[in-house]
């Protein structure tokens, strides 16, 4: 027990008296205490350790089991467009072509819904009931099972999709790309918004007076201080969503109308059926009944893997070199 | 009459039900530096903000009474107008951290959208800077970021962005109080040699400065003015009893 500091009143002050150490057990037992600190370290360090060996295992497990495929497709695999596991050929270019395209075009959908939700809840109205409620709900749609989406999308886009399409003059199949980026968007707008919320109210408020004082008006503060206050972190957000995006797998295979057959034309890609890496993972995983097909499976998840590793190298390199400037 | 460049008549500002700032008169002349000081929370710097309605800007901010800009009420215009001919440098300096040196001093001219020639834009900013005495100091690094500067540089930088718009009254407020004591000096230093042209209005709660730097100095307690006079007479023999209380420092 650690005595309590003794005050003594010397006539016109308190003399703190410090505790007696030489009496108290602290002293004693400072090795095994010494001990412990170093063990709580060892063990923080461990388990911040094991979460990347654990990604490196998923890496390396990959790699392994698509060994077959690797070897027998060759490099081929990547722009091959024939996807045939009857024949044994398997080409992943559809596949690649739809993940990037519908986790684009779902991205560029989202945007302007992220920077609006940002500007107006970070800015416009930041405390309130409605603001509150606004929020808290734009956050709730991240957590909402993709499944549900999916079903929402068969039920009320398809049929929209379908009688667009029939307008456009372009097959009507109501299932597509462009359907599936349309779900993506609303399943992503979350994160970036729910970050640009953050970052704009963390905009310091001298910056924005300093604007106001000049004469600046509240959209020529939004664009000239607030904007470019927040770039980088608003870039991170829209990055976080995309990487989000090139994943989701439920909603997107519910909605993407599965065929691994290349369209001919630019129009008949973007509205008509499609694929994505984790859709056909998804939908034939369980029907593949020789190793070969398996593997090429696999190869598809180490592709997918990759790619979204390198769309994040690429925004953690321009998120660093946009905040050193 | 002729002289006065700014006139609250009977101003009062609120936050929400909370009265900050009771039946304020005053009368401000041309080219004279005022020192406006009182304990904090005495309503001295709402009473700065709302010369430049800077005020309102606050949710549930709302004021009353006529502020008179060289005679024409401020309530009476459009807020942007005023805000861009009243010059206003804040506590922290506040240079745009994503502009440069010299992006920064034509601000006033780059936000509100006004063209300017890249020639009248170099005048500008030689005239500026050479004025807020940062000119020497900055001109072979103008088109660094601001944020480089040190602190007393910044606020030198914020001074010449305001002179920039070329602006006949400069609200400062505390403009001193996060700087270190030479940044200060070289601060206050520039205060006698801005009076040629500009007339300022410094919100202190640095008794030593107000009296180092001001003309007049208008002594703020509890939401009102107690107390208006020229700062020798007010330091040396004040009118009223709470003036002599804060000036003794028995509160603070």
């Amino acid at each position: 027990m650690i005595t309590s500091p003794v005050f003594t009143w010397a006539g016109n002050c308190f003399v703190n008296k410090p505790p007696n150490f030489v009496e108290n057990k602290r002293l004693e037992l400072s090795n095994g205490q010494l001990k412990w600190e170093t063990m709580f370290k060892l063990l923080l360090k461990v388990m911040s350790v094991l979460l990347v060996l654990i990604i490196v295992g998923v890496l390396i497990t990959l790699i392994i089991e698509s060994w077959p495929s690797i070897t027998s497709q060759g490099i081929k695999y990547i722009w091959g467009k024939v996807w045939d596991p009857v024949q044994n050929i398997y080409g992943a270019y559809p596949f690649l072509v739809g993940t990037l395209l519908t986790s684009f075009t779902a991205l560029i959908i989202s945007i302007p819904f992220s920077y609006a939700i940002a500007i107006y809840l970070g800015e416009y109205n930041p405390k309130g009931w409605l603001s509150d409620l606004l929020k808290n709900t734009i956050e709730l749609i991240a957590a909402v099972p993709s499944i549900i989406y999916g079903f929402w999308g068969l039920f009320v886009l398809v049929p929209l999709v379908r009688t667009l399409e029939m307008k456009l003059d372009i097959l009507p199949y109501g299932v597509g790309v462009f359907t599936a980026s349309i779900v993506l968007a609303v399943m992503i707008i979350p994160y970036g918004a729910s970050l640009g919320i953050t970052l704009i109210r963390m905009v310091p408020s001298p910056l924005k007076e300093g604007a106001y004082a000049l004469g600046a008006t509240r959209w020529e503060v939004i664009r000239n201080v607030i904007m470019p206050y927040t770039r980088s972190g608003l870039f991170a957000g829209v990055l976080l969503s995309l990487g989000r995006a090139l994943g989701e797998t439920m909603a997107v295979t519910m909605l993407i109308g599965n065929t691994t057959a290349v369209a001919d034309t630019f129009k008949n890609v973007f509205f008509g059926p499609g694929n994505t890496m984790a859709s056909v993972i998804a939908n034939e995983f369980a029907e593949a009944d020789h190793t070969l097909y398996l593997s090429a499976l696999i190869e598809l998840g180490l592709v997918l893997f990759v790619v979204t590793v390198i769309i994040n190298m690429i925004g953690k390199r321009i998120i660093t070199r946009v905040t050193k400037s | 009459m002729e002289n006065t460049i700014v006139r609250a008549e009977n101003y009062n500002a609120y936050f929400g039900d909370n009265h900050v700032v009771k039946d304020v008169n005053i009368s401000i002349n041309k080219n004279e530096v005022i020192a406006v000081m009182g304990p904090s929370g005495c309503g001295k710097t709402t009473f700065l903000r709302g010369i430049n309605r800077m005020h309102e800007l606050i949710p549930n901010a709302t004021a009353k009474g006529k502020i008179l800009l060289e005679g024409e009420n401020v309530y009476d215009m459009n807020a942007i107008y005023v805000r861009a001919k009243i010059g206003m440098v804040f506590q922290r300096p506040n240079p745009f951290p994503n502009l440069s040196i010299y992006d920064n001093v034509v601000a006033g001219y780059l936000l509100n959208g006004i063209k300017v020639s890249k020639a009248d834009k170099d005048v500008i900013v030689e005239r500026s800077l050479t004025s807020a005495a940062l000119w020497k100091e900055v001109k072979d690094s103008l088109h660094k970021k601001g944020t480089f500067l040190s602190g007393g540089q910044q606020q030198r930088l914020c001074i010449a962005r305001a002179i920039a718009m070329q602006p006949e009254l400069i609200l400062f407020d505390e403009p001193t109080s996060a700087l270190d004591p030479i940044s200060t000096s070289s601060v206050e230093a520039l205060f006698h040699e801005l009076k040629e042209n500009y007339t300022l209005i410094i919100v202190t709660h640095n008794m030593q400065q107000a009296a180092r730097v001001s003309d007049r100095t208008a002594f703020f307690y509890m939401g009102e003015l107690v107390e208006f006079d020229d700062t020798k007479q007010m330091f040396t023999a004040p009118a009223d009893q709470r003036t002599q209380n804060y000036i003794t420092g028995r509160f603070s």
